[in-house]
């Protein structure tokens, strides 16, 4: 299997589903010309042309809008939102819109488009600029949420989201953009992976441990030192997709390992975790030996300062350390 | 003075405006009598708005419209009892009971719905230009929306964004004098709304919104700009609307004589006159498309009466495209047993009872008539404080 890049991986997906369907076409801010703020587009103008890859202007709510329009028309947009960050001006777009037209128009209008749109701290980009809106569009009915954290199912997890006839939130990090990664081949399968399929990246019986985008990389690492340093051995599952939600999948190690750890980069109130835990608690309750416990990013705006922003994002540390909480009065 | 078109035409007019009219008539004496519910826009007095642009567009093109969109979904041909059993919430209504007044659509007449967030349609229309533009098809699509709508981020941005990349689209903008009850000199600087896209490289006429004829002419023009130049233009519309801006509206804003004073220039009126005044029609004509409306709407009404209240398992049906599901999509959380919502069909037994327990409080509504939704405790849009 070929080596590359999150944002490489990103781009043969599209490019693989643009050659595969006329129907898929790209927009947004500076996708073309540019090649992306992040150069996940890169190239694509020069395969496909000014008429599938789009330059728009910065007008986030219509680029969205325009998605909706098209996708009710019978495409398949990509629509890349630079940021998360600027999904915020686009919001009535996605939820008022592409979240809503297929259930208030019952079944009339399908509206199979992808939102993608990149965020997390890490990059000194302050309060503006450093989002983590995971929960934000998983409260919302009709949405898909995908937060992929390995180049390999950043690509499968957009081609599933391109053919999707679901409205899809594609929510990438930036600092994975970089990170590298086997991914298989196109020859290898259709390469697609269904929505609702999490994966289990470590196995072990002593707690569970979910990490959701980045964090399921910072899951891993931390599970390593609980091994090393602890001797705890912890099961490190990555959702994949937020919604459809792997639920059985997770209440399945929960049961096996009776304690559970959520490690999200965003706020804490109404976060991935809050919900989550909520959702172990209710179906697992007589299986858990401890209070789920989550890690989430400080309940601020994120600061710019470098030792503050690192000091608001969830490590190794304060995961090692939330598992070590579960277990306390056992090692 | 734009000449008549042919007879089978003008009674066609005629008799769509006078549908309209009936329908709005009548949707209006629902809702007081609460068997519509929500909020309720009546455009009486827009019909010629209405059917002078849906009347010269031709069944490929798109139609895209506001919160007050009853009569443009009729006068694209859905069926009026469609339209109220959707007030009705109905499971025959155009979205099955789950849209309402606000949210009208019919995808087999290319009617691309009601939107109820003012603005919220203008990047929509200029999507479904692009779907069309794209696969090389020469379908038009015509976007509606009020004078209110022209002060939205959404305007500029689509103006701009239908100009830049030559959209086949056509704005027009019903201007009824009034956004909610703010009049538009007190909510637009610029009260020629036709000049406002001209920046954006969207050029801007005006028309009669009385005259269905005019409108009729004007409409032609600027769908035909966007069929064989793909270039969009705006056209505003001035017309009125006699009712409040929705049924819950005490219309403190506008004076009686002002209401008085557009009544005379009904384009329904107006346009039956000058029908039988030119010989083109007889006022046997003009009394049949009256008794035509009146039977289309007491069907319609007996309809929706007689049409099913949707079944609570229906619940989460469309809410997702779901071919092969994995996972949770729904989390269904009214009961103590949570469970996935598109499997609400099998969902566990207290879950079903508390679903019906929370849907009898519907029962207690249904039975207070409004006689004056003003002043009553719910739909309080435009209204005072009761």
């Amino acid at each position: 299997m070929p080596e590359m890049r999150m944002r490489e991986a990103l781009r043969d997906a599209m490019a693989e589903e643009m050659r595969r369907d006329e129907a898929v076409l790209v927009m947004g801010e500076d996708v073309a010309v540019f090649q992306g703020a992040f150069k996940v587009t890169e190239g694509l103008i020069d395969e496909f042309g000014e008429r599938r890859v789009r330059d728009t202007p910065i007008s986030e709510n219509t680029i969205v809008g325009a998605g909706v329009g098209a996708a009710m028309g019978g495409l398949r947009p990509v629509v890349e939102l630079m940021t998360v960050n600027f999904s915020l001006l686009a919001l009535d777009q996605i939820v008022n819109h592409a979240a809503a037209i297929p259930y208030m128009f019952n079944g009339q209008a399908r509206v199979p488009m992808v939102i993608r749109m990149p965020g997390g701290g890490g990059h000194q980009l302050g309060p503006t600029h450093s989002h983590s809106f995971e929960a934000l569009f998983l409260q919302v009915p009709g949405l898909l949420v995908a937060c992929p954290s390995t180049p390999a199912d950043g690509k499968a997890l957009l081609k599933a989201a391109i053919r999707d006839d679901n409205p899809v939130i594609f929510i990438e990090h930036e600092s994975l953009y970089g990170v590298k990664g086997e991914v298989p081949d196109e020859e290898d399968g259709d390469g697609v992976l269904r929505f609702g399929e999490a994966a289990v990246r470590r196995e072990g019986g002593d707690v569970t441990i979910v990490g959701v985008l980045k964090m399921a990389q910072v899951a891993e690492r931390a599970a390593a030192v609980l091994a090393e340093e602890h001797g705890v051995e912890a099961e490190v599952i990555d959702p994949r997709t937020l919604r459809p939600l792997d639920l059985d999948t997770i209440l399945e190690s929960v049961r096996k390992t009776n304690r559970a750890v959520i490690v999200e980069e965003g706020w804490p109130h109404g976060g991935v975790g809050a919900n989550l835990a909520t959702l172990i608690t209710e179906q697992a309750f007589d299986d858990l030996d401890a209070p789920v416990q989550r890690v989430t990013g400080a309940d601020v705006h994120m600061p710019y300062s470098k030792r503050l922003e690192q000091a608001a994002i969830p490590h190794e540390e304060h995961v090692v350390s939330a598992a070590l909480a579960t277990l306390e009065g056992t090692i | 003075m734009a000449d008549l078109p042919d007879a089978a035409a003008c009674y066609e007019l005629l008799a769509r405006m006078a549908l309209i009219r009936r329908f709005e008539e009548e949707a209006g004496r629902q809702y007081q009598r609460a068997k519509a519910g929500g909020f309720l826009h009546l455009a009486i007095g827009e019909e010629a708005t209405i059917v002078g642009t849906t009347s010269v567009m031709r069944d490929e093109d798109f139609l895209i419209g506001t919160y007050r969109t009853h009569g443009h979904a009729i006068a694209r041909g859905t069926e009026p009892k469609r339209v109220m059993a959707e007030l009705f919430g109905r499971v025959d209504g155009t979205s099955g009971g789950r849209g309402g007044s606000m949210h009208i659509f019919d995808a087999e007449k290319r009617f691309m719905g009601g939107y109820g967030i003012v603005g919220g349609n203008l990047p929509i229309a200029a999507g479904l230009a692009l779907s069309s533009q794209y696969k090389g098809e020469d379908a038009v699509t015509v976007c509606m929306f009020g004078d209110g709508a022209s002060n939205t981020g959404n305007f500029g941005e689509t103006m701009n964004l239908a100009a830049l990349w030559k959209l086949p689209v056509f704005f027009l903008v019903e201007n009824n004098l009034y956004g909610m009850g703010t009049a538009v000199e007190r909510h637009s600087a610029q009260t020629d709304l036709s000049k406002k896209a001209e920046g954006y490289g969207v050029p801007g006429a005006r028309a009669d919104g009385m005259d269905v004829i005019a409108v009729r002419e004007a409409v032609a023009a600027g769908i035909e700009e966007a069929r064989e130049e793909s270039r969009p233009t705006l056209l505003e519309v001035v017309t009125y609307r006699y009712r409040g801006h929705s049924a819950a509206d005490p219309e403190v804003y506008r004076e009686r004589e002002e209401v008085e004073q557009w009544r005379e220039k009904d384009p329904i009126e107006s346009f039956a006159r000058r029908c039988v005044e030119a010989g083109v029609l007889g006022e046997r004509e003009v009394q049949q498309a009256r008794d035509a409306a009146e039977a289309t709407v007491v069907e319609a009404t007996e309809f929706a009466e007689a049409s099913p209240e949707p079944a609570l398992d229906t619940m989460y049906e469309n809410l997702y495209a779901l071919d092969d599901p994995g996972g949770w999509y729904a989390v269904d959380e009214r009961s103590p047993e949570p469970h996935r919502g598109e499997r609400e069909g099998t969902m566990p037994e207290a879950a079903r009872e508390l679903a019906e327990a929370g849907a009898a409080y519907a029962e207690q509504e249904e039975t207070e008539p409004r006689r004056n939704p003003a002043v009553q405790g719910d739909a309080q849009e435009g209204g005072t404080d009761a």
